[in-house]
């Protein structure tokens, strides 16, 4: 590491791993509190019958979703990432917008797909990420798709897909995946193992132990890593990510994470045992465990971590003001946009009785 | 000014709009070294290298998946289905995916999907099947079948340069079968939603697309010394349908005989009887009739196959009753 990188550090601190800089160290802080406070922001919002539709959390979940994307390049026509709905801290960090989420759950007008589609589903290609459709594991054949174009073009980009433990059951992740793998498609996938499909656990979705293991078999790097240790993704991540990018081809990182909240808020998680939700709340937080590395290794002080909560807050309590009153869209606004050509679709006669 | 088949002329199209435009990319299994199935693509990977027409593994979804990322990125990809039976396989990717997203999430996914449908040819339950009614209740797709060698070539290159996505159908028992003197040095381009009177007639308008545009056509030669006049319309996009043209022909001849090769229950005709039940009621002298194949998979044995499908002696016996309603 050189010396430079750490400004403002004393010298007896202990190096930061994975080429990570400090003040990168607080942006990730920064990432996690947000997408944290934006959640529970949400959470509000739903028992106001202010969210529309399914509300999902991403609760201990964080950590990975955050440091994944956080190692990729990001900026206008780099990387590009495509996330689910536990993903809201990644789309976060490729630079989506809290007042964008907020709308979208909230279906309004002026939300990115103008009420069309639900919470996370929503793009910014120039940005770097690409909304999922519910049926799981499609994204998987569409990334292949992304990153043969990156391949194609001979251009230095990378793409990042994740995939649920539940969704590596479908046909669709394994089309893509071996399609990708054959193509050597720059792409990296995530497999996030969080104990829980909805309501089925792993030993009923496969009969490996890892879903690393699975991956062996598409001839592809593939990796076992502690989700909830964000430097440790980060560090899995940017490996892969940089090793795809240099035509090594596809890399699967598996993250062994726990999904705390139930699928959606509605559920109530009967068949999850409450101590093991308890125990990996208690011992096994990524948040927690980012800001114990930052403070026992005088990364950061317990002062900047509060200054960035607060600003937290303040962001997303300016960006639910800004928002929460605008209208749903116009009912009209419906119709456009089937089609390039023809422009609308057709209002049908007894709307004009 | 030469000759050529309807494969030959899809061919054309294909080679002009990959020569045109460096977007344009192929991919679909054995496509490549091997030329596909009914070598459609033979002699391309080898004029455009491996990059620009790419053998695939027999993955379905994942071909349309990846030709939609692609699209995404500004490509222009061309997949293939072996046989479009296949493209069930890829239903979801279709009609979840690519179909809808231009309307959910702003994301133009200019892709053709083409490969070879249709029986007539002792292909069996899954080697002959018309898959446009199970596609055409999907908001954001359209669907193109061309019945000429020119529509062929002049269609695909239409789909191509087109930005949605389309689901192209190529009969395979027109593929070597019709032939027509295309026009050098001029480009054929035929554009999407329209339709095409393949015979002006007085006494009844059969509509029809595809295979059985042909059908109707001979079915027409027969009645006409009878003094039945055919009219027929090739519909060569069914989605979307140009109504203004059933509708003109309707409004001519005052009867409607809809022909396809497709099953009767939930195919388009129904859709088409509809259409012409709210646009142009009054003006219908008789009944709107199906000549369709019966409501069973395609069996594979000559017997079997012949009785299931509709044919020539079919339209003119259909054409015959309807005539003297």
């Amino acid at each position: 590491m050189p010396p430079h990188s750490v400004p403002d550090t004393r010298s007896d601190t202990p190096a930061i791993p994975a080429d990570l800089e400090r003040l990168q160290l607080l942006e990730v802080y920064r990432y996690l509190r947000l997408t944290r406070v934006l959640e529970e922001r949400l959470v509000a919002l739903y028992r106001q019958s202010k969210v529309i539709g399914g509300l999902f959390r991403s609760l201990g979940q964080e950590g990975e979703s955050v440091a994944a994307a956080f190692a990729l390049e990001r900026g206008r026509h780099r990387d590009v990432l495509s996330p689910l709905i536990r993903n809201l801290g990644a789309l976060l960090v490729m630079g989506a917008k809290p007042i964008e989420i907020l709308r979208q759950y909230m279906a309004k007008a002026e939300s990115p797909t103008r009420g069309r589609e639900l919470n996370v589903h929503f793009n910014d290609l120039e940005k770097g990420y690409l909304g999922q459709i519910s049926h799981l594991g499609d994204m998987v054949p569409v990334m292949a798709g992304i990153t043969l174009t990156f391949k194609m073009r001979g251009e230095p980009r990378v793409g990042l897909v994740f995939v649920g433990d539940g969704a590596t059951s479908t046909g669709a992740f394994h089309e893509g995946l071996n399609f990708a793998a054959v193509q050597r498609c720059p792409l990296v996938v995530i497999g996030e193992y969080n104990h829980w499909a909805y309501s089925t656990p792993p030993e009923k979705q496969f009969a490996v132990q890892h879903l690393a293991d699975r991956a062996k078999g598409y001839g592809i790097h593939a990796v076992t890593v502690d989700g909830n240790d964000v430097l440790a993704v980060y560090a899995a991540t940017k490996y892969a990510v940089e090793r795809a990018r240099r035509g090594k081809g596809v890399h699967f990182i598996e993250v062994k994470t726990y999904r705390r909240k139930g699928h959606a808020e509605h559920d109530d998680q009967s068949y999850q045992p409450k101590d093991e939700i308890e125990r990996w709340a208690r011992e096994n937080d990524p948040v927690d465990r980012f800001v114990k590395q930052l403070l026992d290794n005088d990364w950061a002080e317990a002062g900047e971590l509060a200054e960035i909560d607060q600003a937290a807050k303040d962001e997303i309590d300016q960006a639910t003001d800004a928002c929460v009153d605008e209208p749903l869209p116009a009912p009209e606004s419906a119709l456009p946009g089937v089609y390039a050509q023809p422009a609308a679709a057709e209002r049908l006669w007894f709307r004009s009785l | 000014m030469a000759d050529v088949t309807f494969l030959e002329a899809l061919r054309q199209g294909l080679w002009e709009e990959m020569e045109r435009d460096e977007r344009v990319f192929m991919l679909g299994e054995d496509i490549g070294a091997y030329g596909g199935a009914f070598k459609v693509t033979e002699g391309f990977q080898k004029k455009f290298g491996e990059a620009r027409v790419i053998d695939t593994p027999i993955s379905e979804a994942a071909i349309v998946g990846a030709a939609a990322g692609a699209a995404h990125m500004g490509m222009r990809p061309v997949a293939e289905m072996q046989f479009i039976d296949f493209i069930s396989c890829a239903y979801d990717m279709l009609t979840n995916y690519v179909a809808t997203a231009r309307y959910r999430a702003g994301l133009a996914t200019p892709i053709v999907v083409r490969g070879p449908c249709g029986g007539y040819v002792r292909g069996g339950p899954f080697h002959s099947q018309n898959p446009e009614a199970a596609f055409l209740h999907t908001p954001g797709l359209k669907i193109v079948y061309p019945a000429t060698a020119r529509d062929a070539k002049g269609l695909i290159k239409a789909s191509i340069r087109d930005e949605d996505p389309v689901l192209f159908l190529e009969h395979k028992w027109l593929y070597r079968r019709i032939k027509e003197t295309l026009p050098d040095g001029e480009e054929v381009l035929t554009p999407i939603g329209q339709a095409r009177l393949a015979r002006e007639g007085q006494d009844m308008s059969v509509i029809t697309y595809g295979a059985t545009v042909w059908k109707a056509l001979e079915a027409a030669d027969q009645l006409a010394p009878d003094g039945v006049s055919l009219e027929v319309l090739d519909l060569r996009t069914l989605l979307p349908l140009d109504d203004d043209a059933i509708v003109a022909t309707v409004k001519k001849t005052g009867k409607v005989l809809i022909v396809h090769e497709d099953t009767r229950t939930g195919g388009l005709a129904g859709e088409i009887t509809a259409r012409i039940n709210e646009r142009a009621f009054e003006w219908l002298d008789g009944p709107i009739k199906r000549v369709t194949a019966h409501d069973v998979p395609l069996p594979y044995a000559p017997t079997l196959e012949d009785f299931v499908l509709p044919q020539t002696d079919d339209i003119v016996n259909a054409a015959r009753w309807l005539a003297k309603y």
